[in-house]
């Protein structure tokens, strides 16, 4: 049973039009996070969802009522902001109340629900301040409270960790899915540019691009089939290699750039097979193996090493697969410098290769 | 190795002499010229101004003297109207051009251009517009209510009246522009969170928007209190002080003393009592603004 | 990209989609006549009437003959419109000394007022700049004193700057008037300097520095060519000061360089003779044109302009 539905949306302002006929499902209890640079569209379509914007067309169902023309508070949603957005001369405590007291909910049970959501949000100690006396990670779990305390079955998260630093920002990720593991059949929604996030908090995400959405699945799906070579490019960090070439022979396909030649027998094209004619290969550096963890990989090939990256934990090198350049990740304990040979593979089954005119998966 | 220290006095020389006209006029002007003027309202200056000491006279003379009281009084009573007055249309005008309205800019260029004209400009026109045989009151007569009286710059009990419209015509358009930059100044996520809390606009305004905006109030309420104590040329203008003396205000009262009653000691008295009142409104404001760093909340 | 719709085909998409053309779709109705815009829209076209009306009548009655001013209301259009008064008001009208009407008080406010922005914007933008960037010992102290003596009423200093311009000589000439105005603009004209200058990335300064670029190198290669919207802004707003000042030409100059609000209040507040209101408003008009143009030219650096200046702190 799908918790917000949105149908056909479209968006624009004026001339410009920011989302198109935009279809998206998501079920009860689901953390779906949408992912994009900024500028996609990402939040746009969650003020959408929120009643915040006013769409052009189509509509926007959520727990199965057309709320397409219902005002924000009517939704049973509850929002987090980017700069929190608290009431700066209330306290906590008022801030939690203030909504609940204009919708004339009687005060013992503003109080329970206060207590409720300062108990799942550990700020009991906080409730008398005031936000100018709250640290960023505060002030940002009293806006989660806000939202809690309006006991509704949909959260709108747009943006919530920007503004804080990295520490505070890993932190509040985990108490976040915490709370989401909590609430039962609460549903998420949740915008962010940040794809770590998305990775380690979402049941799907849905990635977003120029008011459309390129890819909607589940985390691995993302990562190791990515739809389209956009999507492939925006998820993993370092980001993929890419070699442009032709894929030769529909019964016994092989990649062949150059002198490059990767046999493509283990790899799983999907809907229609193999198409001959020019498309793009790439694969990922951490599924790239060196040395000895290479001699059992499918494809090996040698390369030079140009530039070593040591990064702690890993090491990224960049070298040159015949002319073209090959990013792959060791680990970090690996003696490497420049002008190195050494001997790389990898498993073509774990490659993606896209259609270099469409740029869709195969 | 250092060479020899170069002398603390020639470093940034060129600063230095570039800054000797701000320099100048900060202590000489500034500072020296307060100091010597209330220094000289403890004399009996006339027609120019002597050292010779006579304590409080001048003041003691200044608060018996019945058109000084009228125009402190006068002061007072315009100064809180206008205060009330404009700091309320102000406000409601940018809450009303904040509404995302279309012509905007049309709107707020009409609001604001009296402020660009001159004083003296403002009081003729509505020194033309109150004239009770051409102007309102007469249309409105003619229009078949008899019994319309308005004619403030003719009657002593109402004649500050009269200059409070002009001023306000004049002046509530740049409080309107201060008000306005002080609403776009309010983070959006705030109006969005009062949305999906259900927060009524009025309520958001008043709960929400008018407490976040203390600074823009308080910058404004000292801006428009500097300038009502410096009020002049409206009354010349408008009313020339009259009818009689009934809205004489004390910047003329300044004026006329030093320049045309050659009653220099009483002009110094009186100005020091209008720096008085200046220091009275602004220190408090400093204070609050500059004062106490560190420990301001909100 | 219109692939989007496409990737998601569960079972229950497919059972809301077969609803989807029940219940409310698109945008919220929204009717121009609503309430709310009708209230809104009225109040401002109402007040909007009020702020516009004094112009109107100033043109309406500049452009009447006294017969149907003394006949007619203020609002009414003119029947026979003449533009006897303007001419009158701008050559022939008597202030009481003499009748040569408001070009003199015209030509006269141009050239206090050129001399004086040039030279105010000149000391303030170098002042500005000192402070932004030479940072001297005691260069705040001086700064702090200018600021809070733009608070300070005129009056209080009024009668010391006469003795300074008597001993200087230039007492009751245009001189000393620009030098007045150049005084007064300091504070707000240096504050309005000083900030833009410090939000100019220091790096750029420090650059030049190391360039071998001088104090007066940097302000004038640099500074200079980057900062023209901010000097706009500090002209209009000293253009419109100045010419509106009142006070400093009346104390500061002698009748026959009386600025042109000067003249202005001479000639409609003069007690003699028969008052001619179609003249008096053709006069205020003239008077008030040069900053109105000002204001309708400039725009929003108008508003700029003022906002800088109005937060003095």
């Amino acid at each position: 049973m799908a918790s917000v539905s949105v149908r056909n949306l479209d968006l624009s302002f004026g001339d410009v039009k920011v989302l198109q006929n935009l279809n998206l499902d998501i079920e009860k209890g689901e953390f779906l996070v949408l992912l994009g640079s900024s500028g996609c569209g990402k939040s746009t379509l969650l003020n959408c969802i929120a009643g915040l914007l006013d769409i052009t067309d189509g509509q926007i169902f959520i727990s199965e009522h057309n709320v397409t023309w219902e005002q924000p508070k009517d939704r049973g949603i509850g929002m987090v902001f980017q700069s929190y957005a608290l009431y700066p001369q209330m306290t906590v405590e008022g801030n939690l109340a203030f909504g609940l007291k204009n919708a004339r909910v009687p005060k013992d049970e503003i109080k329970k629900r206060i207590a409720r959501a300062a108990q799942l949000l550990h700020i009991e100690p906080l409730l008398k301040r005031k936000p100018a006396q709250l640290s960023g990670g505060q002030r940002q779990r009293v806006a989660i409270g806000r939202a809690l305390v309006r006991d509704v079955d949909v959260f709108l998260f747009d943006e919530p960790l920007s503004n804080l630093d990295a520490k505070l920002r890993a932190e509040l990720r985990v108490e976040i899915k915490r709370l989401h593991q909590q609430l039962e059949n609460t549903t998420m929604i949740y915008v962010t540019h940040d794809q770590i996030e998305a990775m380690t908090l979402a049941d799907r995400i849905a990635i977003m691009r120029a008011g459309a959405i390129q890819q909607l699945a589940d985390p691995a799906t993302i990562y190791n089939k990515p739809y389209n070579k956009y999507v492939a490019g925006f998820i993993g960090s370092p980001s993929i290699n890419f070699f442009d070439g032709t894929l030769e022979a529909a019964s016994d396909p092989v990649f062949e750039a150059g002198e490059t030649k990767i046999d493509l027998s283990r790899y799983a094209f999907s809907g229609n097979g193999p198409k001959p004619g020019p498309v793009t290969f790439g694969i990922r550096p951490e599924h790239i193996f060196m040395d000895k963890a290479a001699v059992d990989e499918p494809f090996r090939a040698d390369v030079e090493v140009d530039v070593v990256e040591p990064m702690g934990a890993d090491t990224l090198v960049w070298s040159k697969l015949n002319g073209h350049e090959l990013r792959f990740r060791v680990d970090g304990q690996t003696p490497l410098r420049k002008g190195d040979r050494v001997k790389v593979g990898f498993d073509p089954a774990r490659a993606s290769i896209f259609d270099a005119e469409t740029e869709m998966r195969l | 190795m250092p060479s020899a220290r170069p002398s603390q006095l020639f470093r940034n020389l060129n600063a230095k002499i570039a800054s000797i006209p701000m320099i100048l006029t900060a202590v000489v002007v500034f500072l020296g010229g307060t100091i010597w003027t209330v220094v000289y309202s403890f004399t009996n200056s006339k027609l120019l101004p002597r050292m010779r000491w006579v304590g409080f006279d001048q003041y003691e003379r200044l608060w018996s003297t019945n058109r000084w009281l009228i125009s402190i009084e006068n002061l007072m009573i315009f100064g809180v109207l206008v205060l009330i007055f404009s700091l309320v249309i102000g406000f409601l005008l940018a809450a009303l051009l904040d509404q995302k309205i279309r012509f905007e800019d049309t709107f707020r260029t009409i609001f604001l251009y009296p402020f660009a004209l001159s004083f003296i400009v403002t009081g003729l026109v509505w020194q033309w517009l109150l004239n009770p045989d051409f102007g309102i009151q007469s249309v409105v007569r003619s229009l078949g209510f008899e019994g319309f009286n308005f004619d403030p710059l003719y009657n002593a009990d109402i004649v500050i009246y009269g200059i409070l419209i002009a001023a306000l015509w004049q002046g509530t358009g740049l409080v309107m522009c201060l008000m306005l930059a002080g609403l776009r100044g309010i983070d959006e996520d705030i109006w969005k969170a009062a949305r999906v809390d259900g927060i009524p606009i009025w309520k958001t305004y008043l709960f929400i928007v008018i407490p976040m905006m203390r600074p823009v109030f308080i910058t404004t309420l000292v801006i428009i209190t500097s300038g009502i104590v410096k009020v002049y040329d409206l009354v010349v203008a408008q009313t020339g002080g009259g009818p009689g003396i009934a809205s004489e205000v004390p910047a003329k009262y300044v004026y006329d003393m030093m320049f045309l009653s050659q009653n220099l000691g009483q002009g110094f008295a009186a100005s020091t009592m209008m720096l008085l009142t200046v220091i009275i409104v602004i220190v408090p404001w400093a204070y609050l603004e500059f004062g106490g760093k560190g420990k301001r909340h909100g | 990209m219109a692939e989007a719709g496409l990737i998601d085909h569960t079972d229950a998409a497919a059972g809301i989609r077969s609803r989807a053309l029940e219940g409310p779709r698109g945008a919220r109705p929204r009717r121009v006549l609503s309430r709310r815009n009708i209230i809104l829209y009225g109040t401002l076209f109402v007040v909007a009437v009020y702020y516009l009306l004094p112009l109107y009548v100033m043109i309406v009655t500049s452009l009447k003959g006294m017969p149907e001013i003394r006949l007619g209301n203020v609002f009414s259009p003119p029947v026979e419109i003449t533009f006897e008064p303007w001419v009158k008001a701008w050559a022939t009208a008597c202030t009481g000394l003499n009748c040569d009407g408001l070009s003199r008080g015209f030509w006269n406010s141009v050239r206090i007022t050129i001399p004086s922005v040039v030279l105010s914007i000149a000391i303030a933008s170098v002042n500005g700049y000192a402070l932004a960037n030479w940072r001297f010992k005691g260069a705040n102290l001086f700064f702090t004193i200018l600021i809070v003596g733009a608070f300070i009423p005129y009056q209080v200093m009024l009668y010391p700057i006469v003795i300074i311009l008597r001993e200087m000589g230039i007492y009751g000439t245009l001189t000393g008037l620009v030098l007045v105005h150049s005084i007064f603009g300091m504070p707000i004209l240096t504050l309005l300097f000083r900030n833009y200058f410090t939000s100019v990335p220091e790096e750029l300064f420090k650059a030049a520095r190391v360039d071998g670029a001088g104090f007066w190198g940097i302000y004038f290669k640099i500074m200079l060519p980057m900062s023209l919207p901010i000097f706009v802004v500090a002209m209009i707003l000293q253009v419109t000061g100045i010419w509106n000042d009142f006070l400093f030409g009346v104390v500061y100059t002698k009748p026959d360089i009386y600025p042109m609000t000067v003249q202005l209040n001479n000639i409609v507040n003069s007690v003699q003779g028969v008052k001619e209101y179609n003249v008096n408003m053709a006069a205020t008009l003239l008077t008030g044109l040069v900053p109105l143009v000002v204001y309708f030219v400039s725009g929003k650096l108008f508003v700029r302009g003022i906002a800088a200046g109005a937060v003095k702190g």
